[in-house]
């Protein structure tokens, strides 16, 4: 099993869903639309060729400024016989934060979007028993998303603006990758 | 939470009146949950009908501290994850780090770090095998087998000053050299470790008793522990042979000949079997780096990412610099992606990294194999006796620290 077999696999199957292919450390990661995620998913893991039966681990990521592409949710899925490994991601913005939900192709996936809702609001569609799972029941913000920076703000003895950093979190994935270039 | 205690109390009387189901609670704080997280089962006479767990009462938020942290401050929050086998999460981060900026770390290093994680998992299956005799009223086995484990924080002591969070390592090798007084104890260890655990062995394993308090105790079948994520011990105690050292080799496991060995029924004495032979197959791994190790320095040769020698910073304008610099967070992480798996104490421990090539980490996610397998909890134990339900939990081996992160 290699990239090219799963990706005609899928091409196959689901034409033009992929939005992107990207190979970072050697871990194929493929960008599927939040309508085709189940779908894709569920043929992969079902598929005798593909034969994904492993869900490794899901988890989200904030990316505050990005629009419709501000929270992603990560899947790791691992073919065991071949020991081929795939990451995809989905994309949704803060207007719409559905995602499929998992848990009747892997029972594994039921904590797994507990904690994902529970840190970062993501709603899963169909999951049996959709609440927070780290956290209190009656905490009403989403603590892992960017706006809600680790430090209280009000305090002046941690300013490190000195060290040409910002002195919050709430700066976008673009902005500090910009201070970065800029700090050389 | 007012909410939720009014909401079981609530159901506690209505199943009173019922006469049929009667709620127990089985923590949070309970002798044999051996951490803190509850159980809500409900109960039809002695047998579970149904149960839910209630976790997170040890959550630290580690996710959320570590985007604020630089690299090397991370290694002290993996301690705290699951704290019977710290090394192997502190490694684990190291080699994470090392993957993403693409550092080679010697191979005395690799061999070096071997040794450490086969030490940590013999720990780490001691507790948990002792413990499931305790929980069965075997205490005698507990109390032989503690003073083992004892003798492998003394090598922990030795190599890195700490015993149980021991934050051991650094990005690109270690702190320090092993000294000789480490290599002894690791060497004594080896030598008389397999008297004292046969004599563990022997206790337990053929013991008419505890054969039959453990034997079709929780089994669950190799289709649904794939299904649930299982890793580790537990998923091999399915018979499946899934094990991320021969997977997926790091820190040159391939150099070194050890059997993966399996269980068929998936029940508690088969994971208490596999974890048993696990330790004898750990001892032969750490035998065979200490007859191979090669010569050669303890650390990579990266001064950006691995501080200098305390009596260099005081002396040299570069260590100085250096030194300054990884203290105060100053060390840009190049940008990149990277999930990388260890065979932890109790699965696969894997660490999702997102890197925007700052200082600190964009996004750190641990993929925590108690957190994924604990969930099949209640489907493994329905309808079985709450006696078995026990013992069911200490042979999984839940962790609240790893649980709750």
């Amino acid at each position: 099993m290699n990239k090219d077999f799963i990706l005609s696999a899928i091409e196959e199957k689901f034409p033009e869903v992929i939005s992107s292919i990207l190979e970072p450390h050697g871990l194929l990661t493929l960008e599927i639309p939040v309508a085709n995620i189940k779908p894709l998913i569920q043929f992969l893991k079902e598929d005798e060729k593909t034969n994904f039966i492993f869900l490794t681990d899901i988890c989200g990521v904030h990316y505050p400024g990005k629009g419709d592409k501000e929270f992603a949710v990560v899947y790791h899925l691992h073919n065991l016989e071949a020991n081929f490994r795939l990451r995809l991601k989905t994309f949704v913005g803060r207007e719409n934060m559905h995602v499929p939900s998992m848990m009747d192709i892997y029972s594994g996936a039921n904590w797994m979007e507990r904690e994902t809702f529970d840190f970062y609001g993501i709603l899963f569609d169909g999951h049996s028993n959709l609440k927070r799972i780290l956290n209190v029941e009656d905490m009403t913000y989403f603590p892992m998303r960017k706006e809600y920076p680790l430090e209280d703000g009000t305090r002046t003895d941690k300013d490190d603006r000195f060290f040409g950093r910002d002195g919050n979190d709430n700066v976008t994935f673009d902005d500090k990758k910009a201070l970065a270039r800029d700090n050389g | 939470m007012d909410s939720t205690i009014k909401k079981v109390t609530s159901d506690y009387v209505a199943d009173s009146m019922d006469g049929e189901l009667a709620t127990l609670n089985l923590g949070p704080t309970h002798p044999a949950t051996h951490g803190i997280f509850q159980n809500i089962l409900k109960m039809d006479g002695e047998r579970i009908h149904s149960a839910e767990q209630t976790i997170g009462y040890i959550h630290r938020a580690f996710e959320k501290i570590a985007e604020r942290r630089p690299y090397n401050q991370i290694t002290p929050l993996t301690d705290r994850l699951n704290y019977c086998s710290s090394p192997i999460n502190n490694l684990g981060w190291d080699m994470t780090v090392e993957k993403l900026i693409g550092i080679e770390v010697p191979k005395k290093v690799d061999y070096l770090r071997v040794i450490i994680m086969e030490l940590a998992r013999i720990s780490d299956h001691l507790v948990c095998n002792s413990v499931i005799g305790v929980d069965t009223g075997a205490l005698t086995g507990f109390t032989y087998i503690f003073q083992e484990r004892e003798r492998i924080y003394e090598i922990f002591e030795e190599v890195c000053g700490a015993r149980l969070t021991t934050n051991i390592g650094r990005i690109g090798g270690f702190e320090r050299d092993f000294n000789a007084i480490a290599y002894h104890k690791i060497k004594l260890f080896l030598k008389d470790f397999p008297k004292r655990f046969a004599d563990f062995e022997n206790l337990l394993e053929r013991n008419r008793i505890f054969m039959d308090r453990v034997i079709n105790a929780g089994s669950i079948s190799a289709e649904r522990a794939l299904n649930y994520g299982f890793t580790g011990p537990n998923l091999r105690a399915t018979g499946v042979d899934y094990d991320v050292r021969v997977m997926n080799p790091y820190s040159s496991y391939q150099d070194f000949d050890f059997k993966v060995p399996i269980g068929e029924s998936g029940d508690t004495y088969d994971r208490f079997m596999v974890r048993q032979e696990e330790i004898k197959q750990s001892l032969s791994i750490i035998a065979q780096a200490l007859d191979k190790m090669p010569a050669g320095p303890f650390h990579a040769d990266v001064p950006e990412f691995y501080l200098p020698p305390k009596e260099k910073v005081y002396s040299s304008m570069e260590a100085l610099i250096y030194h300054f610099k990884i203290v105060m967070g100053e060390m840009d992480i190049p940008e990149g992606e990277v999930y990388f798996p260890v065979e932890g104490g109790n699965g696969e421990l894997g660490f999702y990294l997102i890197s925007d090539g700052g200082r600190t980490p964009y996004r750190l996610h641990f993929r925590r194999p108690c957190f994924i397998y604990y969930q099949a909890y209640p489907e493994m134990i329905k309808g079985s006796l709450l006696s078995d339900a026990i013992v069911t939990m200490s042979s999984l081996n839940v962790i609240a620290g790893e649980l709750d992160a």
